[in-house]
């Protein structure tokens, strides 16, 4: 039986590659995902051990990662605590270091450099070694910033930003002085290389005492090194016993872990996405290989037939088939290994280009990787080969004989009953979602969409016949007898065509499905803008980054502003409100002047100590107005606050909403999130637009908007999310692509005689090729009408179980008469190669072909 | 010897009737060297319009090459080849392919039909791929005289194999070409289905006028036709007019004596190496 099947995939090199195309691009995918996730985390990994320190002092109060929307830390220890900490035999070396949070680095072009996502951090110089016993940073050109108005950048930053030594950054800071200057005298990295794209600004100690804590000569935590032989947790424990009670020492482990945890929840949320696409890819591609291997096999009835008479067991014939599947796994896993290897490095260059830097040395195929893309792969192809090899052994000897070899699988009647049952099974699932199951609805509607996506692939041949017809209408009607033999021929093998179909199926129900979501996405927030933002224009920052309150005293000077309402978002302690949000809106007095809360109880204005909730928080905490609360400011005192009022959740204020003046009790430094102005009434809101435009016009980090922009600028948010995984899903489209390109060359060479008859009597080039062309539409257009339908259906389906938050339902009809027109275009484009091949096929030697 | 005779034999009957196709000369070599093989080694032949022309021949001798060079399948290496007037020398792919189906008819021993069309839409194909109708009351008279109007709308699968042979004649008539070509048409077929397919093709020279040539290696075939040409080793060797079955047995008994001996002495020559 081997040279049986080495003869077999020797013989049919064309085939072969073709086929196994689909395996080589699921697995590469997978591998690219695992290998670039692996080095996404070993990136991070490296950075994090990297900079930090034996030993970090910092303030009891905050927490690695959310200060800079959660307000400015005041803590700060004195030199003398620094000293303290210097006399302790634990420590070899101790350093103070001034951390800023907020500020931006601006390139040669007055534009933000990082811009959302990636953080800029901001941070004084020291040469306390971390954990490994080796610099936590490394100078690539210059040198460290010794004085004010030195900095340091990290070398990504300042080539992006176009900076050279010696020439004067501009950076915007928070508070303060808005704009700064200062002379860039060298750059630096993390030790182990880059940044992972965030930002680093590196001042001298004295320099950023200046900018953030108004030149007192403090700090806002401390570095330290552990004497030899002292453990990190002596070290830790010692400096604890000599620092102010609002600072704690840590262990640089514990620094560690907390950072990694940090991070490991956004790595893992990039993982999870990123391997969802693989699996889509690998299903994909399973339908593929389906085909592939019953087209294979059908084609080789009569050799196979033959084996059986001469005595070959079924088991010996199916056994060749499957045998044959598993070499072309394997050459299919090495080949997609390593062009997942570069698709890992592809996509790490398409991460870089978006500000997030993942070391190249990280990206290496691990052994787990090339395990489990093998094991995928080959798991994936066994099963799928597995149908049509038990098909081929099923053959009769006859059949060798006759000339017509034709094998029926299960009866199309017999799966059209089935697929019927579970179709209704599947309404069944998604009907309970949508009629309120208990649990999440969305995962009942989602199985339910998983059952009919898999049912409906498995019985296009019969439920996709309307749409095959429909073609063979238009294009007998439109292209003659061309048109009519396509659309015959795809009529011809209806499993065929469906289960080709069903590849591109899957791709745009997915596609659709989120169009429609995000169709729908898009309604709401221009409604909740129109219905519920009251006020003409408001003012944030664009990372939401809070900025200095001086900006809205300008505001409030210009002429024809009438109302400027401020507030701050402030981090309270987890527990301290919902697990949804941490942070709290304090209001200004104007607040309730703009907006009107939609109230349940209680009053919305607010006046010292007091706190509204919405009715959600009510609902979770059991209170009601009246009742007392504590806020558990994460960089302030926590401040004791009563219920007034209950207001129905809006996305207006935050979930629980209270006073300005709070803030300032608790001892956190007053700054802005947001502006809400009004203009006084009978000024030229155009005019007023364009002065307030003024105020920040050398401020890119703070715009003011109109509804329509402050709309434009939620849904462009969620466009950028959407095109990411468009273009994820582009990659399913691909691999259907490639399952058409299949289907039809194999089809190709089956009816080289036919063909070759056409050809004989006179069907010239160009038709042949529009023939074929038109087979592959009618198969586009079937996977994209199903898939459309399909995806139409889910999507409406989510937004119900979504409506809370997706208000507005909405069909977007031209983004889906785009998608129809995309499968026209790759039903043609799938066409070109076998069309071409089957053009140049000689007449004569098509006719003698057996 | 068997050259000159072919020329005598080739213009004796020239004098009155309008040829249809000529070959001139006509030349096919396959492979080069140690390999070559001369499938036609210098044919000239006229074939006449309004007539039933049998080509025979020892299995290899040429006669589906020389089919196929005339229908315009297939380019000789030298030498020309005409069709209605027009020499199929250098015409591109797509005046082939024209003149193919409008001015040819082609019938192969099997596998004539599309399987995804139905019988009428199988005779009408070479005429809808350019677009043409058939003429009034020539398709209608076509399919009465194969018999077939009942199986119209049955698909080939659904015919059996004499049907299909006849279908596929009525393919090649019905868009009136200058010439049918037919190689082996009934080859596949028993004797009944066989005289099914040679009368239907008989009936359309002597009614409708049609110009039919067919290779046959059958002798009662042959004597359906007005003449047999003769082939052996790529030449015209012979031919022969209003032929009868015993006339053409002995022909073919003696070409195959001289096939014999010169195989004999072939295997002397090789014997003395
Ligand atoms: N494509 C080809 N390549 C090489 N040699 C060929 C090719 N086609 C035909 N030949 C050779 O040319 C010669 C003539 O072939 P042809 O098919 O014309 O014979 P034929 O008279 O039709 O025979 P038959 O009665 O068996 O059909 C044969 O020797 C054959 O081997
Ligand atoms: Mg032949």
């Amino acid at each position: 039986m081997w040279r049986l099947t080495w003869r077999n995939l020797a013989a049919r090199k064309v085939r072969l590659v073709m086929s196994t195309l689909a395996i080589v691009l699921g697995v590469a995918f997978l591998a690219g995902v695992l290998t670039f996730s692996h080095g996404l985390s070993a990136t991070f990994d490296s950075i994090v051990k990297g900079s930090t320190p034996d030993g970090v002092v910092r303030p009891a109060s905050s927490s690695a990662f959310d200060d800079g929307m959660a307000g400015v830390n005041v803590a700060t220890l004195s030199p003398a605590d620094v000293r303290a900490l210097d006399a302790l035999p634990e420590t070899a070396e101790v350093a103070g270091n001034v951390d800023g949070f907020g500020m931006s680095l601006l390139d040669t072009d007055g534009k933000l450099v990082g811009g959302q996502g990636a953080p800029t951090i901001v941070t004084s110089h020291h040469e306390i070694e971390n954990v490994l016993g080796e610099p936590t940073m490394t100078l690539s050109t210059g040198e460290w910033p010794d004085q004010p108005g030195e900095v340091t950048l990290d070398a990504r930053s300042a080539r992006i930003a176009g900076y050279e030594l010696g020439e004067e950054v501009d950076m915007i800071a928070p508070t303060g002085v808005l704009r700064r200057q200062a002379t860039l005298v060298g750059t630096a990295d993390f030790y182990g290389g880059g940044t992972a794209g965030a930002t680093l600004l590196i001042m001298s100690v004295e320099g950023a005492q200046q900018t953030f804590l108004g030149g007192r000569d403090a700090f806002t935590g401390a570095s330290l090194t552990a004497a030899p032989g002292v453990t990190q947790q002596q070290l830790a424990d010692a400096a604890q016993a000599v620092l102010p009670a609002d600072f704690k020492a840590l262990t640089g482990d514990k620094v560690i872990e907390e950072s990694e945890d940090a991070i490991g929840e956004f790595l893992d949320i990039i993982s999870t996405f990123l391997l969802v696409f693989a699996v889509i890819a690998v299903v994909v591609g399973a339908f593929i290989i389906v085909n592939t291997f019953s087209i294979l096999v059908a084609q080789r009835m009569r050799d196979l037939a033959l084996l059986r008479a001469l005595g070959a067991s079924r088991r010996q014939v199916s056994r060749s088939v499957l045998l044959e599947a598993l070499v072309m796994s394997l050459v299919a896993c090495v080949v997609g290994v390593l062009v997942g290897w570069g698709l890992a490095l592809g996509l790490a260059a398409l991460f870089r280009f978006v500000g997030l830097d993942i070391a190249s040395s990280a990206l290496v195929l691990t052994p787990g990787t090339v395990l489990v893309s093998f094991a995928v792969g080959v798991a994936v192809t066994m099963v799928a080969a597995y149908v049509p090899a038990r098909r081929a052994g099923r053959v009769s000897p006859v059949a060798a004989m006759r000339d017509d070899v034709q094998v029926r699988g299960t009866s199309l009647h017999r799966r059209t009953v089935i697929g019927a049952a579970f179709l209704v099974l599947g309404a069944a699932a998604a009907a309970y979602g949508v009629a309120g199951a208990p649990g999440n609805d969305a995962a009942w509607i989602g199985a339910g969409a998983l059952v009919w996506v898999l049912t409906v692939a498995a019985i296009s041949s019969v439920i996709g016949r309307p749409v095959l017809l429909g073609c063979r209408a238009l294009f007998r009607r439109l292209f003659g007898t061309p048109g009519l033999l396509a659309s015959e021929n795809a009529l011809r093998d209806p499993r065929r065509t469906g289960a080709t179909a069903s590849a591109l199926m899957i791709g745009l129900a997915l596609v659709s499905t989120i169009g429609v979501l995000a169709g729908s996405f898009s309604k709401s927030v221009t409604d909740v803008v129109d219905e519920e933002f009251t006020s003409d224009f408001l003012v944030v920052g664009s990372t939401y980054q809070p900025f200095s309150t001086r900006i809205g005293d300008e505001m409030a000077a210009v002429d024809g502003v009438g109302v400027v309402s401020r507030q701050q978002n402030v981090g309270v302690g987890d527990a301290s409100i919902t697990s949804e949000s941490s942070l709290v809106n304090a209001v200004d007095d104007a607040f309730h002047q703009i907006y009107e809360l939609d109230m349940v109880a209680g009053r919305q204005h607010l006046d010292g100590h007091e706190v509204i909730i919405d009715a959600d928080v009510a609902a979770d905490r059991g209170l009601g107005v009246g009742d007392p609360m504590t806020l558990d400011f994460r960089a302030g005192a926590p401040q004791e606050v009563t219920v007034v009022g209950i207001f129905e959740p809006t996305l207006l204020t935050n979930p629980v909403t209270t006073h300005l003046s709070v803030v300032e009790a608790a001892g956190i430094q007053r700054q802005d999130s947001s502006l809400s102005i009004n203009v006084a009434s009978g000024a030229d809101v155009a005019a007023v637009h364009a002065t307030l435009d003024e105020v920040v016009a050398d401020l890119p980090l703070v715009s003011v908007q109109d509804k329509a922009e402050l709309a434009d600028s939620i849904r462009g948010q969620v466009n950028q999310l959407l095109y990411m995984v468009y273009g994820l899903l582009a990659l399913a489209i691909v691999i259907a692509v490639i399952g058409i390109i299949n289907t039809l060359g194999l089809s190709v060479i089956e009816r080289t005689r036919e063909l070759g008859l056409l050809r004989a009597v006179g069907l010239t080039r160009p038709q042949l090729r529009r023939m074929v062309t038109l087979e592959s539409v009618t198969i586009a257009v079937l996977g994209a009408v199903l898939g459309l339908v399909l995806g139409l259906v889910f999507g409406a389906l989510l937004r119900y179980a979504l409506r809370d938050d997706l208000t507005s339902l909405a069909l977007p009809v031209g983004q889906l008469t785009g998608f129809l027109v995309l499968a026209v275009v790759v039903g043609v484009l799938a066409a070109i190669l076998p069309a071409v091949r089957a053009s140049r096929l000689d007449v004569l030697k098509a006719i003698a072909t057996e | 010897m068997g050259g000159m005779t072919t020329a005598m034999t080739g213009e004796l009957g020239s004098e009155t009737r309008p040829v249809a196709a000529s070959a001139v000369d006509l030349t096919k070599v396959y492979g080069s060297g140690e390999s070559e093989v001369r499938a036609l080694d210098g044919v000239t032949l006229d074939l006449y319009a309004g007539e039933f022309t049998a080509v025979m021949g020892p299995s290899g001798s040429g006669k589906s090459t020389l089919m196929h060079c005339l229908a315009a399948l297939d380019t000789p290496t030298s030498g020309e080849a005409v069709v209605a007037g027009t020499s199929l020398h250098r015409l591109r792919d797509r005046a082939l392919t024209d003149l193919r189906r409008e001015r040819i008819g082609f019938v192969f021993q099997a596998f004539n039909l599309v399987p995804t069309l139905t019988a009428q839409e199988n005779i009408l194909l070479s005429l809808s791929l350019s677009g043409r109708k058939p003429e009034p009351g020539w398709f209608d008279q076509v399919v009465d005289t194969i018999g077939l109007r009942s199986r119209l709308s049955h698909r080939p699968s659904e015919l059996s194999g004499g049907q299909q042979q006849r279908v596929a004649c009525a393919r090649a008539l019905v868009s009136r070409p200058s010439i049918v070509f037919a190689d082996e048409p009934t080859g596949n077929l028993d004797s009944t289905s066989g005289a099914e397919v040679l009368s239907f093709l008989r009936r359309s020279v002597d009614d409708f006028g049609q110009t039919v040539v067919m290779v046959t290696h059958d002798p009662v075939a042959a004597s359906y036709c007005d003449r047999v040409v003769f082939l052996a080793d790529g030449r015209v060797v012979d031919e022969l007019r209003q032929p009868d079955r015993e006339t053409i047995l002995a022909r073919m008994a003696h070409l195959q004596d001289v096939a014999l001996a010169r195989a004999a002495r072939l295997e002397d020559r090789v014997g003395d190496h």
